[in-house]
Order: structure tokens, then C-alpha cells, then sequence
């Protein structure tokens, strides 16, 4: 008589059974992986006919610059952007999930997704997990009932603002908005400040850096301005490049030809009845 | 390492516990299909288990659709199973390596929980990997054909692991 372990299919959410192995791990000293994070500058702003959104674009893993030209800003829904603080993992997941559902939720309504819509499901999402899922957002769009920009904590606390900061360096970029912030921005204006609050981020905050991402959303449309300004170039190239006169010592060398594909022959034999 | 219309793909053969050898000739990068290899770095244990869960979804995507995984459609699927892992992670850091469309090279890399980093240039992971860094952003060229890349990748893994205990014993690289 076998003892069958019926395995059922994953129903989605997340799945714990390997934390008691990592920490039976842990205590044998493997320590877990360290996460990669975003540490951050995001910012965003109404103007006077939307909402823009600004990142910067490095993400780091410990002290390491791991990718110097990340997306930081991401989609939600046609109207609506989100930018995302913390560690990178949770915010893309958060992020996709939360506009995955709005795109049902627009399938079943037939109407443009809100803005306060996005936000509930996010904060509920976030609530939910007690602040683990580490995902600290900036989301912002417009909707039939105006622009909105709206901060979302890690523990799912969320408020409602003209101007806002999030990430390491917002205290440098909410310093910019303090002083040069006021009502009815035009978009070039807007946008200029939206880069010097990020530039500030950048340059004052250790773990923001590299480029200026925008996205300018308004009732019309969105535009989104992925690295509007690099004031970080990769200084002394070297033109000539490495050259490797002494070979490296290869042991074995295998070479497998790819299979070529079939050839579908059109108007083949004809099967007989 | 991207090319020109190539790729490669290289890891160090070494596998220990703590100070301690148990193989030299340890393969870490894995083939999922003609133009799409895996490497993963980290733990062992983790590194099969998690090889034999992608090959298994992939032979079901095989027999659903009756072609290939493209690269971009198979970072996904990575990202989804460690994500889901998120509070008990798996202890690897994979780096995919493929061919999509029109012979146009993809690479990425991710954390252990998912968390996607493309590239256009190059990726790296595992214990080396802050040599690694550096090294393949001195030695990196756009365009380099097969024989130069090659040149290139084995030369920054080979110093990069020269500089790090706990890799080395040469390396395996794979170049498409």
C-alpha cells in the first residue's frame, strides 16, 4: 500500500515550505542571499493639467551597483504610473500584479481604471503582508475625476498629496519641492523641477543615481521620457579596448551545429479517403 | 557577455562547502533549449532543483505551443518561481542567456527572489561577482564577433575568480 502525496498545482500566492530548511541553514551559518533593493529617489507632482513622475535609475545590491539603468517607473494602466522604492522584487511583483487586475477590472467595468482603484488594491495587497513585501510607491495618474498622486508605505498606509517624495533620497528631492513647489505648474516648468528634485536625489544620496527617468501623464495621454537627462556619462573610455596577445589555454573544444529547421513543403501529398 | 548575433555564457567549475573542494568539473550552466541556457549560481541543492523545475515547465510549454520558449517569455517564468518563493527563498542567482528573434541576443540576470535586471552588455552572479563587475566593464566591447567574445569572456572570469576563494578550477563557457 503506497502512501501517494497528491501533488495539486499551485494555486498562486506565495509558498513557504522551504523557510523551515533556510533556517535550519541559517543556524548552519549559509546565510541567505542579500536582496537587491532600489534605494531610491522617486518623486511626483500635479501640474496643472496632470501628474508627472520622476525616478532615478540605479539599483543596488549591498554597497554594488548592480544595474545602472534600471526601470524604476512602471505601468499600471493607460492612465496611470507607478513608481517604486525598496526591494526591486517585491515592487515589480506588486506592481504587475496590481495591473494585471486593473486590466480585468476594466474588462469587466468597460470603463477607464481610477486612480483610487489602483491604490486600494495596492494598500490592501501591502496591509495584508504586514510590511514584509517591502514596496514603498509613488503612484500617480488621471483619471475622469481629475490628477491624483498618491504615496503608498510598505505597511500599507497610504496619503493623498500635491508633491511627494519616497525612497533614500526624498528627503534631498522634498527639500527642492518645499522651496520651489506652487500650484498650477506649466509642463515645462513642472518638468524642470521634477529633475532637479531627482538630480538632487542623485547626486546628494548615495543610493540613487545614474539617469533621470520622467513620465508626464494628462488627460490626453502619457509620455514617458526614459533617461530625459544623463548628467552621469561614463567618463575615460578607453577608444582602443582590451587586446589579449596571449591566448587563454582551451582544454576542450566541442562544437554542435544547430538543428536546421523543417522546411513545410505547401501543397503536399494529398491523404487519400 | 552580449555580441554581435551572440552570446556567451561562462561560470567557474568549482564546488565546495565553505573552504572545503568536493568537485572541479562542476557544471553550473544548464541548456533549456537549442538557443536558451541557464546558469545558476549559489547553492547546489537549489541550483538542480530549480534547473528541474524550469525544464519540466518547459517541456509543458513544448507540448502546448510546439515551439521553443523565447528568452524574454522564460526570464518571466523564472522570476514568477522564485517570486513565489519570496519569504523562504531558493538560494541561487540565476543568469539567462538566449537567442530570441532574429538572432537578436538576450541576457538578464536576477536575485534570489526574482527581481529581473536586463542588460544590453553583460550580467553577472555569485560570489565573484563584484570582480566580475569590474572586470567585464574594462574588457567589454560593443559588436565583438564569437572568437573575440570568447576571448573576452574567459579572460574576465579567469581573473575575476583568480581574486575569489571560493570559485576557480577553470571554467566552462558556452558560446551561441
Amino acid at each position: 500500500m503506497s502512501k501517494s502525496v497528491i501533488e495539486t498545482p499551485p494555486k498562486g500566492g506565495f509558498s513557504f515550505d522551504l523557510c523551515k530548511r533556510n533556517e535550519m541553514l541559517a543556524k548552519k551559518g549559509v546565510n541567505p542571499p542579500s536582496f537587491r533593493k532600489t534605494g531610491t529617489t522617486i518623486v511626483g507632482l500635479i501640474f496643472q493639467d496632470g501628474v508627472i513622475l520622476g525616478a532615478d535609475t540605479r539599483a543596488t545590491e549591498g554597497p554594488i551597483v548592480c544595474d545602472k539603468n534600471c526601470e524604476k517607473i512602471h505601468y499600471m494602466a493607460p492612465n496611470i504610473y507607478c513608481c517604486g522604492a525598496g526591494t526591486a522584487a517585491d515592487t515589480e511583483a506588486v506592481t504587475d500584479m496590481v495591473s494585471s487586475q486593473l486590466q480585468l477590472h476594466r474588462y469587466h467595468t468597460g470603463r477607464e481604471s481610477r486612480v483610487v482603484t489602483a491604490l486600494t488594491l495596492l494598500k490592501r495587497h501591502l496591509f495584508n503582508y504586514q510590511g514584509y513585501v517591502s514596496a514603498a510607491l509613488v503612484l500617480g495618474g488621471v483619471d475622469v475625476t481629475g490628477p491624483h498622486l498618491h504615496t503608498i508605505y510598505p505597511h500599507g498606509s497610504t496619503d493623498t498629496l500635491p508633491f511627494a517624495t519616497m525612497g533614500s533620497g526624498s528627503l534631498a528631492a522634498m527639500a527642492v519641492f518645499e522651496s520651489n513647489y506652487r500650484e498650477g505648474l506649466t509642463r515645462d516648468e513642472g518638468i524642470k523641477l521634477v529633475t532637479e528634485a531627482i538630480c538632487s536625489g542623485i547626486f546628494n544620496d548615495l543610493g540613487s543615481g545614474s539617469n533621470v527617468d520622467i513620465c508626464v501623464i494628462t488627460k490626453g495621454g502619457k509620455e514617458y521620457l526614459r533617461n530625459h537627462l544623463q548628467p552621469n556619462p561614463r567618463t575615460y573610455t578607453s577608444s582602443k579596448g582590451y587586446s589579449f596577445p596571449k591566448k587563454t589555454e582551451v582544454l576542450l573544444t566541442k562544437i554542435t551545429p544547430l538543428k536546421e529547421k523543417v522546411e513545410i513543403i505547401e501543397g503536399g501529398d494529398v491523404m487519400e479517403e | 557577455m552580449v555580441g554581435k548575433n551572440c552570446f556567451a555564457i561562462a561560470s567557474d567549475r568549482r564546488l565546495g562547502v565553505q573552504l572545503q573542494t568536493i568537485a572541479t568539473d562542476f557544471k553550473r550552466i544548464y541548456k533549456v533549449h537549442d538557443r536558451l541556457f541557464l546558469g545558476l549560481s549559489g547553492l547546489a541543492t537549489d541550483a538542480q532543483t530549480l534547473y528541474q523545475r524550469l525544464v519540466f515547465r518547459h517541456k509543458l510549454y513544448q507540448l502546448r505551443e510546439e515551439r521553443d520558449m523565447k528568452p524574454e517569455t522564460f526570464a518571466n517564468l523564472v522570476s514568477a518561481i522564485l517570486y513565489e518563493k519570496r519569504f523562504g527563498p531558493y538560494f541561487c542567482q540565476p543568469v539567462i542567456a538566449g537567442l530570441g528573434d532574429e538572432d537578436k541576443p538576450f541576457i538578464c540576470t536576477m536575485d534570489s527572489i526574482g527581481a529581473k535586471e536586463l542588460a544590453k552588455d553583460f550580467v553577472v552572479a555569485g560570489t565573484a561577482s563584484e570582480s566580475l563587475y569590474g572586470a567585464c566593464e574594462s574588457m567589454f566591447k560593443e559588436g565583438m564577433e564569437p572568437e573575440e567574445l570568447f576571448e573576452t569572456v574567459s579572460q574576465a572570469l579567469l581573473s575575476s575568480v583568480d581574486r575569489d576563494c571560493l570559485s576557480g578550477w577553470g571554467g566552462h563557457v558556452y558560446v551561441v
